[in-house]
């Protein structure tokens, strides 16, 4: 009788461990086995289709020629950091040996000047996308929280920030690079023009969905913590450092992904409109060559440009994660 | 001689998009340093109301608040509050929610680990030291509420303002939380207005009811003293002739002369259900006797 009944739970408890095994099965194979299979799937239907159309540089790329891209792409930077080094080795023999000769010689350094890899365009196009995102940032979250604090200020703003807010980049970079040629005239520049001219694009189409979420965030702050900070008479500054800003984090931070994703997809059209470095004019040129190849080389752009994009909005993620309460 | 907070002739209208709302009528009320009130009412009777004129969260629209001869204009720690839904800073330990509460009022008063000692020493109070270091989310009800209490008290306040303060807890919670309040207050004897719907918790814990009529153009309707000794003892109390009849007085304002108007069907199932639990009382009573 007792052994029967533990025999039985036994089995229970076998099978208890079965289901357990199972479901851990099924929960690894949402997390990497579907994803997998999509992904394979996807590969299969690009390659079909791919092969069936006809361009008038040849076909369309498949996966293969796009891998194949990287590739050369990869050895094609290597090659010209290669020419790179060898120039600054026979520049720096060069003025050792007039040195030598001349010690009153005073040896003349020039930087190289060879093609843009396509490793340096995607540098250029992240740095140009972050220093765009961080001037509209800083313009944002204060104006933002002003808002918020303010139904004056709010109602004075909102008008222009609606309006403002639709219009594509393209649109406005006629008008940056004009101001910034006629405003930013130095002998001697720090940044070049068009790294302003695409800085500046990415920041005016970036700032407004920072500036309303920051200041919807602010102003709906539960009303409770408002009185709470009225009874302990809190200075305006403890005010909005100790309530509204860890209040209104997430829905800052809201719009600074909105942000970020604007910003990118902006800054690789203004590339290409207006020939600023970047992984736009890569595209841009790819396109005017016109290689049997260029194709597969956009193609190769446009898998990095989306998965750049993912990795940005992946650090803005960690990093609200990394400054927010609620985790 | 004026006494300690004088709340004379305030009326409060509030603008509504169909036309103004008078919630408040001509309230009167003197309250003597460390008397303990609570207002009892109809809920939208403006309670809350009353309790935001004293904060200083409301301007009366006419009359006033009078705190130790001072008209009172703002808000300000003096009057510290407690308020129905404990209100903590979600972002910050039970201590440091205290801490911001105490580095506002004793700043340059105190040392740091003067303050320190003070924080401590009324999470204490409120039984809550030895949770001092979570965030209100890592808390119960009971506990937050304990520590906005904490925090109101630490600020050492003229008066202690708490609307509802353990309206959201159970029964053995709010029970529990009712006599360490006190407990603190045979300790401070700080002045108090409490607002409650409970009319227990009103009889064991005050000194005066005040009690308020309907809205609209609601006012102070009755006042009740509660001469009942101190230490009180909810268990004794149960067969307390006096705390019995105190009840009695609190419960007939509010449901004879102070019934709300409802129309004639819902009344009569009102009064049904008022028989059923008069009845319900009554076998209570039976029981606690046997
Ligand atoms: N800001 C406001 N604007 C308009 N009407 C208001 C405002 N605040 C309160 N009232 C009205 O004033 C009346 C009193 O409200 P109050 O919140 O003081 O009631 P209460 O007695 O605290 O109720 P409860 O017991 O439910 O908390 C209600 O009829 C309410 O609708
Ligand atoms: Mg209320």
């Amino acid at each position: 009788m007792n052994s029967l009944t533990s025999i039985a739970s036994n089995r229970l408890i076998e099978q208890g461990r079965k289901a357990a095994v199972m479901l851990k099965i099924t929960e690894l194979s949402k997390l990497i086995l579907l994803p997998f299979i999509g992904i394979a799937i996807f590969l299969v239907m690009w390659t079909v289709t791919a092969n069936s159309i006809e361009t008038s540089l040849g076909k369309f790329p498949g996966p293969v020629a796009v891998v194949e891209q990287f590739e050369n792409l990869y050895s094609e930077h290597v090659a010209e950091r290669e020419k790179a080094q060898a120039f600054y080795q026979r520049q720096d023999e060069r003025n050792a040996a007039r040195t030598a000769n001349d010690p009153n010689y005073v040896a003349k350094i020039r930087g190289y000047t060879g093609k843009e890899t396509f490793w340096d365009q995607i540098i250029t196009s992240l740095i140009t996308v972050m220093s765009g995102f961080l001037l509209a940032a800083i313009i944002a979250i204060p104006l933002g929280i002003w808002m918020g604090l303010s139904r004056s200020l709010q109602a004075a703003i909102n008008p222009i920030i609606q309006i403002f807010k639709p219009v594509s980049p393209l649109a406005w970079l006629p008008l940056v690079t004009m101001v910034v040629s006629a405003v930013y005239v130095s002998p001697d520049p720090i940044v070049s023009k068009s790294f302003i001219n695409s800085m500046l694009t990415v920041t005016l189409c970036s700032v407004w969905p920072m500036i309303i979420n920051t200041a919807i965030g602010v102003s709906s702050i539960d009303s409770d913590l408002i009185n709470v900070s009225k009874v302990l008479r809190l200075s305006a500054i403890t005010h909005v450092q100790k309530i509204v800003l860890p209040a209104s984090i997430p829905m800052i931070f809201t719009g600074m992904r909105l942000s970020l994703g604007v910003a990118w997809m902006v800054l690789i059209a203004a590339e290409m409109l207006a020939q600023n470095p970047g992984l736009g004019k890569f595209v841009w040129d790819e396109f005017q060559n016109g290689s049997s190849d260029s194709l597969a080389r956009i193609m190769a752009a446009v898998v990095v440009i989306g998965f750049i994009g993912f990795l940005l909005d992946r650090g803005i993620l960690a990093l609200q994660h990394w400054v927010s309460w609620d985790k | 001689m004026s006494s300690f907070l004088e709340i004379s002739g305030v009326d409060m209208v509030f603008p509504t998009p169909k036309g103004s709302f008078t919630a408040l009528k001509d309230v009167n009320l003197k309250i003597n340093k460390g008397e303990f009130i609570s207002l009892i009412g109809h809920s939208g009777c403006g309670k809350s109301t009353v309790l935001n004129i004293v904060a200083g969260l409301y301007q009366a629209s006419s009359g006033g608040v009078i705190l130790k001869s001072a008209e009172v204009k703002e808000p300000g720690p003096e009057r510290a509050v407690v308020f129905q839904n404990h209100s903590l800073l979600p972002w910050l330990s039970a201590y440091q929610n205290v801490e911001l509460a105490v580095k506002q009022v004793f700043s340059g008063k105190m040392n740091k680990t003067e303050m320190k000692q003070w924080i401590e020493h009324n999470l204490q109070l409120v039984h809550m030291d030895h949770a001092m270091h979570k965030r209100p989310g890592e808390i119960s009800g009971g506990m937050k509420q304990r520590v906005g209490i904490a925090r109101a008290l630490a600020m050492q306040p003229e008066v202690l303002l708490m609307d509802e303060p353990f309206g959201a807890l159970d029964a053995l919670t709010r029970a529990h939380m009712q006599d360490s309040l006190m407990e603190i207050q045979s300790q401070l004897n700080n002045t108090v207005i409490m607002i409650t719907h409970d009319v227990d918790e009103a009889v064991l814990l005050s000194d005066k009811i005040v009690m308020m009529t309907n809205g609209p153009e609601a006012t102070v309707g009755d006042i009740l003293q509660v001469g009942l000794e101190r230490p009180r003892n909810r268990l004794a109390l149960a067969q307390d002739a006096e705390y019995n009849r105190l009840r009695s007085e609190v419960l007939k304002f509010l449901y004879e002369k102070q019934r709300k108007v409802e129309s004639l069907t819902q009344n009569k199932q009102a009064s049904k259900m008022q028989d059923m639990s008069q009845q319900e009382s009554n076998e209570a009573v039976k029981f606690s006797n046997s």
